[in-house]
């Protein structure tokens, strides 16, 4: 279409409009706020009233005081991101977003189980938690607890494995990430 | 040392504040002791939603922000609708709440609600103080934040044992809020891009919102719409940013717009977007909306741009500063005008066969819509800030009262909010006392915040109050009668109060209203009377605001 500046004819055909895209996979948006009170509420109230759904959300203290990290995921099939990132930055206590890169981006989530595991099946659960690279970190007469640490779909896939034992109760962080290499998130 | 609450009234007045609006309570006592000596004119409204009212109506006549004060408990909760009223047409207003005891916090204690958890979604940003110290530094982010960016309610809720504190106040000189930094420089590459596409157009529409009232940006608009000779439109907050009389203003657009704006918008080829939001009651069908045309988004609010419709060149800033850019940039591309011509010959030809239009009466009787231009011959062309409440009286004064400046009509377009006439109508005349301030409400709306006439009174606001009375709520019984049936269901109000009483009750004078025939001279002897005048017109009870989009209809398919 030319330089913007130039006379060289534009033909309106070519503009194209590129927002509100729907990406169909899973976000990351690590969001850097101030440490004050309600901030966590906000960005709740934010996605209630604008119809955006959370998949997982964990907050926690960064290396500077006054800032607080939270990280969560949601769809991208469901939700136009930029309209989410949008909205998020006009909290006047958000600092910063970033849309984490999956390939860029180290993502991990903690997970307890309490499974069902007597006589037969404890040697099963065990094995099965060796291959995860998991703890048991309580056993009880009839069952253990077992943790977890790994990428969400880890933590998915191993939920699954032991379901038929008998799965109890399950308590997971939601994920928190952080992006490769020198750069801050 | 110092009272935090004496250090409230030095921040407003470094804030430029001379007059606040609020009610007084238990949780805010402090506050109103210490406005005994701020030298700070306090108007007392007769209820809170009176004042954050009559605060944005202030706030949307003077350009400054509105301020209002409220109480604990009931008090903040009586803002509620005002607060949501500013964050939808982005009025900057701040409000100061009382709070009951820190350490009652969260006992329930009298008077006590979660004022920060009511008004979270409803304000552009809220502080709760956490400790004195604080107060001043607070008061200053908040003007910041309400007049700064896209405009806003900012709300500060201070519980009562905090603002009686002593405090060691220092004058504030900077606010610095590290996620807090809006945008107003336009893209340099965006807005060459949308000058060029602009230039090669056939048939564009510029299309302006309440944005350019806020961002005072009229006359750069004007500039841009008069040297290229743009078809121009405006949504119902922007009514005034070009005025009336230039010839390249089609009339509002939307679903009461005329059909010449809506048609345009149909069959248009570019359309530039100026600090509007493409609210559905703009774009009606949004997938049948302006299908042939590509979009230049010009907003402050990042969050706007492609919100309902898709930005093909989107410009986020200061629409002041941007379209001073696109016009230069515009000119140096020096268009051909003659590319237009055709364009032209359409439009007009809508103009010709689709004018505004209503059936007149023979008798005496007054159509509401007549009533609108009379009263705009009464005050001399439209010279005054005309408020108006909500439903088909706003209707038809946007369309049939020609605005030749911005900040000349103050009305609640996105809440619709019944009952803002009359405080914001108050507002305006305290904020410009030179210029005449007349409401014109409905029946309906008047009575829903009629308790500040004894403010008006009292405060000697010679505000003067139209009521366009057909006994009905207008607009619930229009659409009652268009797509239920007729089948009306508590539309009708009678005949009550009687207002002339009723004005004469509050101190105010009341005036009757019957016939046509006098009707011009009428209203210009009640608009002269001196102080707050009501002036009940009695118009033809059941007629229709037409031209009308259907709910979830296209442009094109505008009927009456």
């Amino acid at each position: 279409m030319g330089e913007p500046g130039t006379k060289e004819i534009l033909s309106l055909e070519e503009l194209e409009a590129s927002a509100g895209v729907r990406t169909g996979r899973k976000h990351i948006l690590s969001i850097l706020v101030e440490n004050k009170p309600g901030v966590l509420t906000r960005i709740a109230g934010l996605f209630a009233r604008r119809g955006f759904n959370i998949d997982t959300l964990a907050v926690g203290p960064t290396d500077d005081p006054t800032l607080s990290r939270i990280t969560l995921t949601l769809d991208g099939a469901m939700h136009p991101i930029d309209q989410v990132t949008k909205q998020l930055h006009k909290l006047v206590n958000v600092i910063k977003i970033r849309d984490l890169e999956p390939t860029e981006t180290v993502a991990r989530e903690l997970a307890l189980f309490k499974i069902s595991a007597d006589g037969s099946s404890r040697a099963e659960v065990m094995q099965m938690v060796d291959i995860f690279r998991g703890r048991i970190i309580d056993v009880a007469k009839r069952s253990v607890i077992v943790e977890v640490t790994g990428s969400w779909e880890k933590i998915e896939a191993f939920e699954r494995m032991v379901r038929p034992f008998g799965l109890i109760e399950m308590a997971r962080t939601g994920e928190i990430a952080i992006s490769r290499g020198r750069g801050e998130t | 040392m110092m009272r935090a609450v004496d250090a409230i009234m030095e921040c407003l007045k470094a804030e430029g504040v001379d007059v606040v609006f609020g009610y007084p309570g238990g949780a805010n006592l402090p506050t109103y002791d210490a406005f005994v000596d701020a030298g700070i004119h306090h108007i007392l409204v007769r209820h809170e939603a009176g004042g954050g009212h009559a605060a944005e109506g202030y706030a949307k006549a003077t350009g400054r922000v509105g301020v209002v004060f409220a109480t604990s408990g009931p008090g903040a909760t009586n803002i509620v609708t005002p607060l949501t009223d500013a964050m939808m047409d982005s009025v900057p207003l701040v409000a100061f709440t009382g709070q009951v005891r820190t350490e009652l916090l969260g006992t329930d204690g009298f008077q006590e609600a979660d004022t920060f958890g009511i008004t979270m979604p409803i304000v552009k940003h809220s502080f709760v103080i956490q400790h004195p110290a604080e107060i001043p530094r607070v008061v200053h982010e908040a003007f910041h934040i309400a007049r700064t960016g896209r405009p806003g309610p900012v709300l500060v809720d201070i519980p009562q044992d905090l603002s009686r504190a002593e405090i060691d106040y220092q004058p504030v000189e900077d606010v610095h809020l590290p996620g807090y930094q809006p945008t107003v420089d336009g893209n340099s590459k965006q807005i060459r891009l949308a000058a060029k596409a602009l230039a090669n157009a056939r048939r564009p529409v510029v299309y302006a919102g309440g944005g350019v009232v806020s961002a005072e940006a009229s006359e750069e608009l004007t500039e841009l719409v008069l040297t290229g000779n743009l078809p121009t439109t405006t949504t119902l907050m922007g009514l005034g940013t070009l005025s009336a009389e230039h010839k390249q203003w089609l009339g509002m657009l939307g679903m009461h717009g005329t059909r010449t704006a809506n048609y345009a918008m149909d069959e248009a080829d570019l359309i530039v977007a100026v600090g509007a939001r493409f609210d559905d009651r703009i774009t009606g069908k949004l997938s049948e909306f302006a299908p042939r045309a590509k979009f230049i988004h010009i907003d402050i609010d990042p969050a706007e741009i492609s919100k309902n419709v898709p930005a093909h060149i989107p410009i986020v800033g200061d629409a002041k500063r941007i379209l001073a850019r696109l016009v230069q940039e515009y000119r140096a591309l020096d268009p051909d005008a003659a590319r237009l011509a055709g364009w032209w010959e359409r439009i007009d030809h809508w103009r010709a066969q689709y004018p505004l239009r209503y059936d007149d009466t023979a008798d005496t009787e007054i159509k509401p819509q007549y009533l609108v231009q009379a009263l705009y011959e009464a005050t001399n062309r439209g010279d005054c800030i005309l408020s108006s409440d909500v439903g088909q009286h706003q209707m038809w004064a946007a369309q049939f009262f020609g605005f030749s400046k911005p900040r000349r009509w103050i009305n609640s377009g996105g809440l619709g909010t019944m009952g803002f006439g009359l405080p914001a109508a108050i507002g305006a005349a305290v904020g410009c006392p030179d210029v005449p301030s007349v409401l014109l409400t409905g029946d309906g709306s008047f009575q829903m915040n009629i308790q500040e006439l004894g403010t008006a009174r009292q405060f000697d606001v010679p505000v003067k109050c139209v009521i366009m009375d057909n006994g009905y709520l207008g607009m619930v019984r229009q659409w009652q009668e268009l797509f239920w049936d007729r089948r009306y269901s508590n539309v009708d109000m009678g005949s009550y109060p009687d207002w002339v009483k009723l004005a004469e009750a509050y101190g105010a004078t009341g005036v009757l209203l019957t016939d046509k025939t006098t009707l011009v001279d009428d209203l210009r002897t009640a608009l002269a009377t001196p102080g707050p005048v009501v002036i009940d017109v009695k118009v033809t009870r059941e007629e229709n605001t037409y031209p009308m989009i259907a709910p979830g209809a296209a442009a094109r398919e505008m009927v009456g």
